[in-house]
């Protein structure tokens, strides 16, 4: 058997004219937890979808959990716990009722311990009976998580899990995410938030339907070769035009309350900066963040060239 | 010349509404398919005064005089001699299966009979369990005969052509004889009721899963397509189990309907019925994409069943084309069981056809819906 949880090469989707997921190659070690990111439309769920058998690859093979996925998408499904990134499960069964579903549908065992147990994890119990629409959509959120990893899948695909979900149930989440995966479980989440990015063991970024980069977070800025400064004091507000378009600097932004600019040249930002600097901002040189390095990353990509149907 | 803000606000409105009336397919076509074909069944199919009915004829006397009143049925258009039979028990089946709508029997010697001014019969047993369609006919029959015979009865015969006719015309008005039009209404009633209810139900049943989006998940979860199915229907089996006691009861102490026939041969017929159309109802949950769209494919099915399947209409009496169509609808063939079993008293065999032609159809759209249903999302 693979060593890999999932080992997918050169997956490509095509819906239309429109190529969603353009040579998708990804080797996931069992236990890990990855980080999958991306802009909005870059191909995360779709990439997904055909791990877990939901879409056919139009090129492309591999295996998830060993089973090949385009022939044994059953065996992947009764094993996978895969989370959409739009609430999918039942609003007019109540909270109990859509687990008690779940349960049944992966045949477990002590159904109603089971649901009881989760039910009582998740903080529910006392709103079992309710309608699952009548949560609100960090709740539903939570509830998803839970059928999901109710039957004990060895592979939780997670789409955007925490969107909507406010920092004290995200930051549980994440917990519940390291408890499982310390538990065996492998975990691939999607995100769009950096600071989970950075609780991953592994990114893999995604643009235009590419694998832009992939590795550990630290490998991931080493590589970007980027000089950061960082800007902070009351005259900054005025400064982000007139630095972007000045050679040498790749991006500028705004983060909290502080300004940053990016490029690789030392020399040449040294000297854009010189030439806006006043008492009323203070200069210094920072680590670039993991945000920096996608910046960076998607503008040398180029914008999404691919053709939208 | 900018147009006063509420009026801009209903031009905004409608032009969205109209643009996505125009972008869902289905939809679109509907409001002109439905209207087209409305058209054309009521305008072409529906004959409310049926002619060219089937007739099976079982003569025992072969003279010219016998042979011009045959003529004059066939001529008169309202009989159309598909058979000839030598047996009455055979013709007897016959008129249970539905096969012939008449059997017009001539006894032997009534020729010679008729010559000696002995009045002799001629027997039409009718197929009266759809009055609508046999009373025209039935009404006309004297006319025929007398007219037929108009010139036979002149010079040597002459003196039979007095007041009264020569001869006598026996109706047996089999099945119904009083002619009481909720006899064949009511048992029909249940098959309509079922097409409707059972094939709108699980249209939307699935697609109401493609809708709101739980469809993904029901895909990403240890379930195959034939699963899903029986999962779904097996309810609305019970409901029309449900439907189907309510409206006997109804025939039976509402409307005081006969029921000549064995009650587990409906029940066959039934069963099949609602499988026929609760497999048809998932495979139009296939096309749709909205239970919207579920539904108006649903009254676009329901309309010929209404029409061509000889609920509202004698079946018989229809052009040669809407019989056609007719036979493809499971409706027709289970009101020939339904028919069949409460007024006629017809047995298993007697309805071996139609329920092939039922079982056919259910297992076609099995088949259907099996290939249709998607495994992914693709
Ligand atoms: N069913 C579909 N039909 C047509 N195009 C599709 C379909 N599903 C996805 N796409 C296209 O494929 C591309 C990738 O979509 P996908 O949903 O995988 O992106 P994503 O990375 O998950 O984005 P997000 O972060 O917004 O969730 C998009 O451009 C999208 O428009
Ligand atoms: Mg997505």
């Amino acid at each position: 058997m693979s060593d890999f949880a999932i080992d997918v090469r050169n997956l490509v989707k095509r819906f239309g004219k429109k190529t969603a997921v353009d040579g998708v190659s990804i080797q996931m070690p069992r236990g890990a937890v990855w980080g999958f990111l991306g802009p909005n439309g870059s191909g995360k769920t779709t990439t997904i979808r055909m791990i877990c058998g939901l879409l056919k690859a139009n090129e492309g093979e591999g295996t998830c959990l060993g089973f090949d996925i385009a022939k044994e998408a059953d065996k992947i499904k009764a094993n996978t716990g895969y989370m959409t990134q739009k609430f999918s499960f039942w609003g007019d069964l109540t909270i109990r009722e859509n687990l008690e579903f779940v349960g049944r549908l992966y045949r477990m065992p002590n159904l109603k311990q089971v649901v009881n147990e989760t039910l009582d994890t998740l903080g529910l119990t006392d709103r079992q009976h309710q309608l699952a629409q009548a949560l609100s959509g960090g709740w539903k959120q939570r509830l998803a998580l839970a059928a999901v990893t109710m039957h004990d899948p060895k592979l939780l695909l997670l789409d955007e899990p925490t969107a909507g979900v406010d920092p004290q149930a995200r930051r549980e989440f994440w917990d519940q995410i390291h408890r499982l995966s310390s538990a065996g479980m492998t975990v691939l989440v999607s995100t769009h938030y950096m600071d989970e990015a950075e609780r991953c063991d592994h990114i893999v970024y995604l643009a235009n339907g590419k694998i832009l980069t992939q590795g550990l977070v630290k490998d991931i800025i080493d590589d970007s070769g980027l000089i950061t400064f960082r800007a902070e004091g009351e005259g900054i507000r005025r400064l982000l035009n007139m630095l972007s378009d000045m050679p040498g600097v790749e991006h500028a932004s705004y983060f909290g309350s502080a300004l940053h600019v990016s490029g690789t040249d030392r020399a040449l930002i040294e000297a854009a900066i010189q030439t806006v600097k006043s008492e009323n901002a203070v200069w210094e040189e920072v680590r670039p963040t993991l945000e920096d390095a996608f910046i960076a990353l998607m503008a040398r990509a180029g914008s999404d060239r691919r053709i939208h149907a | 010349m900018r147009l006063p803000a509420p009026l801009a606000r209903i031009w905004a409105i409608f032009m969205k509404e109209l643009t996505q009336v125009r972008r869902d397919r289905i939809t679109f076509g509907m409001m002109f398919g439905i209207p087209i074909m409305q058209l054309l069944l009521f305008g072409f199919a529906i004959n409310t005064n049926p002619k060219n009915l089937p007739t099976a004829v079982h003569v025992e006397d072969n003279s010219p005089i016998v042979r011009t009143i045959l003529q004059g049925f066939e001529t008169s258009e309202y009989y159309d001699f598909v058979l000839k039979t030598s047996d009455p028990r055979e013709s007897a089946a016959l008129l249970m299966r539905g096969d012939v709508a008449f059997v017009i029997s001539i006894p032997a010697g009534f020729t010679k009979r008729l010559v000696r001014g002995e009045h002799p019969q001629i027997l039409i047993e009718a197929d009266a369990s759809d009055p609508a369609a046999s009373s025209n006919a039935i009404a006309h029959a004297n006319m025929i005969v007398s007219r037929a015979l108009r010139h036979e009865l002149k010079g040597a015969l002459g003196y039979l052509s007095a007041d009264a006719p020569p001869y006598e015309i026996v109706v047996h008005p089999a099945y119904n004889p009083e002619g009481i039009t909720q006899y064949n209404i009511v048992p029909g009633l249940l098959g309509v009721i079922l097409t409707l209810t059972l094939v709108m139900i699980t249209g939307m049943a699935m697609t109401r899963e493609a809708e709101q989006g739980t469809l993904e998940n029901l895909l990403a979860m240890p379930v195959c397509p034939l699963e899903v199915m029986f999962g779904k229907i097996l309810p609305y089996v019970g409901i029309g189990a449900v439907q189907t006691i309510v409206i006997l009861a109804a025939a039976k102490y509402m409307f005081h309907i006969p029921f000549v026939g064995e009650l587990w041969v409906l029940i066959v017929g039934v069963t099949i019925f609602v499988l026929a159309n609760l497999s048809l109802g998932f495979t139009f949950s296939t096309i749709a994409k909205t239970q919207m769209q579920a539904m108006q494919l649903t009254f676009f099915f329901f309309l010929p069943s209404l029409l061509l399947s000889g609920f509202m209409f004698p079946f018989k009496g229809m052009p040669h084309w809407a019989q056609i169509i007719g036979e493809c609808l499971p409706l027709t063939h289970f009101l020939r069981i339904v028919r069949g079993v409460m007024l006629k008293g017809a047995g298993f065999m007697d309805l071996a056809a139609p329920l092939r032609a039922l079982s056919l159809f259910t297992l076609l759209a099995v088949v259907v819906a099996m290939l249709r249903y998607k495994r992914t999302l693709d």
